[in-house]
């Protein structure tokens, strides 16, 4: 009995030894740096001015009504990207969530050939994508040509919200369809006609059983979208004309600017702010977790 | 007794390949009625077609003489025992029971005197709480047919509920399934390709092959009078042979000459004759009607089971007594042990023992399982 213990956690061990260190060096060792950069100032001296400059920085900017107002900078700009990175999330499962079930009753060979149409997009570098973005929505671009040709006149979408919107979901969209699809497609359909024998109209099979049932997926890809999009930067610059700068430009900006300690300072605060989140969606996930109540 | 449910010549087909063949069959009301037969005679699909799962090419459902064909299943008075269960994994045990109750809104506390009037019923009473993913198969089991009784159907359908169960764990069942109907009074339609578990337990047996109905009776009429080969093959074993109708209760097969009971033949006709393993005696070889030599001889517990070699076919013969390999035996067989069949479709293909093996048997009956 001992003898078998010993072996089997060398074997953990060297199965589960390579993780460990590659967590190490990739994770904890990066996020360490983080940390201790926030924490410091130029001089390498401890001080936690980075952190309060986040929160009371102000700056002026004129409102609708001509006037000037003074601002908390990063706070409107985490207001702000999290709003966008909110609407998005909702976009993306309010499409992914249908077609993930589509997909997950369709025929073997189709969710194949759907799947890999939906990954697609991903082999290419989100910068080129973006830019094709650019082209389509521009007041010139394709989509208003089209539009033109129809005689159904104009529209004004690049430099708005709705812009940078449309760009985080196509980016974004593949990472909530994957969760949803992969735990849609282990439901037994059994289950499906089960709730229909037992009294469902189709409506209370999709209330009773499917989405209770897809419940951990849901969480999953609100999770692999959210985190993202709240810190997604270039996006809003190109689609959104430097209009609505965000969490992630405003890290862009001082990096590029220099200011290591406060762009580490500011991935810190969003890092905590994530991390709380996640804790959160890990206990709706348990919630959810098959089997009922007490065990 | 009225019928509650009818077919009536119903054909269904899935991408050309017939899977019911004009199909006929009345169901009486408080009936247990079991569809038997191999994998892939079309017993699930008459059940998926009563539950509202499928929908028939041609021919009518009618339940309590109204046409139901276009009657999705959740407007069917019908609940069904699926074979895998089925249970909601995300609902506890009180909640899987309630589940039909929920959707027809049910007053609260006549939902849970319903629900523990089930769970009693079917011993699980405590479980309440329990995860149904942390139960026994034999209590899923349970679960899915205190679920399906709730709503109070007219007719509960069971798609080999019993399949996945252990021998000792199905005997108990099948005997509380039969006391459960008994006690609701529900028709209960039952769906097996395990021929015991069908005679032990209906009151009418169906048996199916090919998307037709071969016979339908009550368990001893299937057995004592199987209508063709087929039926005599599939129910019990069976030694059937080439013989000839000499005339009324006059019988010719293997070289012999037999008394039988049954007539209504004509004189001279060929016809399949079905003589049941256990209807055999063995005796000395001067005594006996034909003579064979032993091939095997199998140890079954309550008897054993022994080829005997007679002109070249194989017969089965159950016997207490010990007789030894290669042993030369003579048989006797009693006018009443010989079942006259007319000539089908599934005559010589049946029968005969030459390429018997237990493990063979077994397998095939792992296969049918799966069915869809």
């Amino acid at each position: 009995m001992t003898k078998k213990r010993t072996r089997s956690s060398l074997v953990t061990g060297l199965v589960g030894g390579p993780y460990e260190l590659w967590a190490l060096v990739f994770i904890l060792v990066p996020l360490g740096f983080v940390a201790y950069y926030a924490f410091t100032d130029n001089a390498f001296r401890f001080t936690t001015d980075n952190i309060t400059r986040f929160f009371t920085a102000t700056s002026s900017v004129t409102g609708a009504d001509g006037a000037g107002r003074e601002v908390r900078t990063y706070l409107v700009i985490t207001w702000r990207s999290l709003k966008l990175a909110v609407i998005s999330t909702v976009v993306c499962l309010l499409l992914g969530y249908p077609l993930a079930y589509i997909i997950s009753r369709a025929s073997p060979r189709a969710q194949k050939t759907m799947m890999t149409l939906i990954m697609i997009p991903m082999w290419m570098n989100f910068l080129i994508r973006t830019y094709a973005w650019m082209t389509i929505l521009q007041d010139t671009g394709i989509l208003n040509n089209f539009l033109a040709k129809l005689h159904l006149g104009r529209v004004h979408i690049i430099g708005t919200e709705t812009a940078v919107v449309i760009g985080m979901v196509y980016d974004y969209l593949p990472y909530m369809i994957l969760p949803l699809y992969s735990i849609m497609a282990k439901m037994d359909p059994k289950l499906f006609e089960a709730a229909r024998d037992l009294g469902c109209a189709p409506a209370g099979v999709l209330r009773r059983v499917i989405l209770p049932l897809s419940m951990p997926g849901v969480v999953n890809g609100v999770t692999m979208v959210l985190i993202p999009s709240i810190s997604t930067f270039y996006i809003s610059q190109k689609l959104g004309d430097g209009m609505f700068f965000l969490l992630g430009d405003a890290i862009e900006g001082q990096y590029t600017a220099n200011n290591l300690h406060f762009a580490a300072a500011i991935a810190f605060i969003l890092m905590v702010a994530l991390l709380a989140a996640m804790a959160v969606m890990r206990k709706l996930t348990d919630r959810y977790t098959y089997g009922g109540q007490a065990k | 007794m009225d019928k509650i449910i009818e077919l009536k010549n119903i054909t269904k087909s899935y991408d050309r390949q017939v899977v019911l063949d004009d199909i006929s069959l009345d169901i009486y009301d408080n009936e247990f009625i079991t569809l038997l037969g191999p994998s892939g005679c079309g017993k699930t699909t008459t059940l998926r077609l009563i539950g509202g799962f499928e929908t028939p090419d041609s021919g009518e459902i009618l339940f309590g003489g109204q046409r139901i064909n276009d009657v999705p299943p959740h407007k069917r008075n019908v609940n069904t025992v699926f074979q895998r269960y089925a249970l909601f994994p995300h609902l506890n045990v009180f909640e899987n029971v309630a589940f039909p109750l929920r959707e027809r809104k049910t007053p609260r506390e006549e939902i849970d005197q319903r629900v523990e009037e089930m769970l009693s019923m079917v011993a699980l009473k405590g479980f309440e709480h329990r995860a149904v993913t942390s139960l026994s198969g034999g209590q899923q089991q349970r679960v899915a047919i205190a679920r399906a009784l709730v709503g109070r159907p007219k007719v509960l359908l069971l798609d080999e509920p019993l399949a996945a169960l252990d021998l000792k764990l199905r005997k108990d069942m099948q005997q509380e399934l039969k006391n459960i109907q008994k006690a609701t009074g529900i028709t209960f339609i039952f769906v097996t390709h395990d021929q015991e578990e069908a005679l032990s337990m209906s009151d009418t047996v169906v048996v199916m092959s090919e998307g037709r109905i071969q016979q339908i009776g009550t368990g001893q009429d299937v057995y004592n009078e199987p209508k063709n080969a087929f039926v005599a093959d599939f129910i019990g074993e069976s030694n059937i042979v080439d013989g000839v109708m000499l005339k009324d209760k006059l019988v010719s097969f293997s070289g012999h000459t037999f008394d039988c009971v049954d007539g209504g033949f004509e004189p001279n006709e060929p016809v399949d004759v079905v003589v049941r393993p256990e209807d055999v005696d063995i005796v000395s070889v001067d005594k006996g009607m034909l003579r064979g030599v032993v091939t095997s001889v199998t140890f079954m517990g309550v008897h054993y089971e022994v080829i005997v070699d007679i002109g070249g076919f194989k017969w089965m013969i159950q016997t207490t007594d010990f007789v030894d390999v290669d042993e030369r035996i003579g048989l006797y067989i009693e006018p009443d042990a010989i079942h006259i069949m007319k000539k089908s479709e599934y005559s010589g293909l049946y029968g005969d023992y030459a390429s018997f093996s237990n493990e063979f048997d077994e397998l095939s009956d792992a296969e049918s399982e799966e069915e869809a």
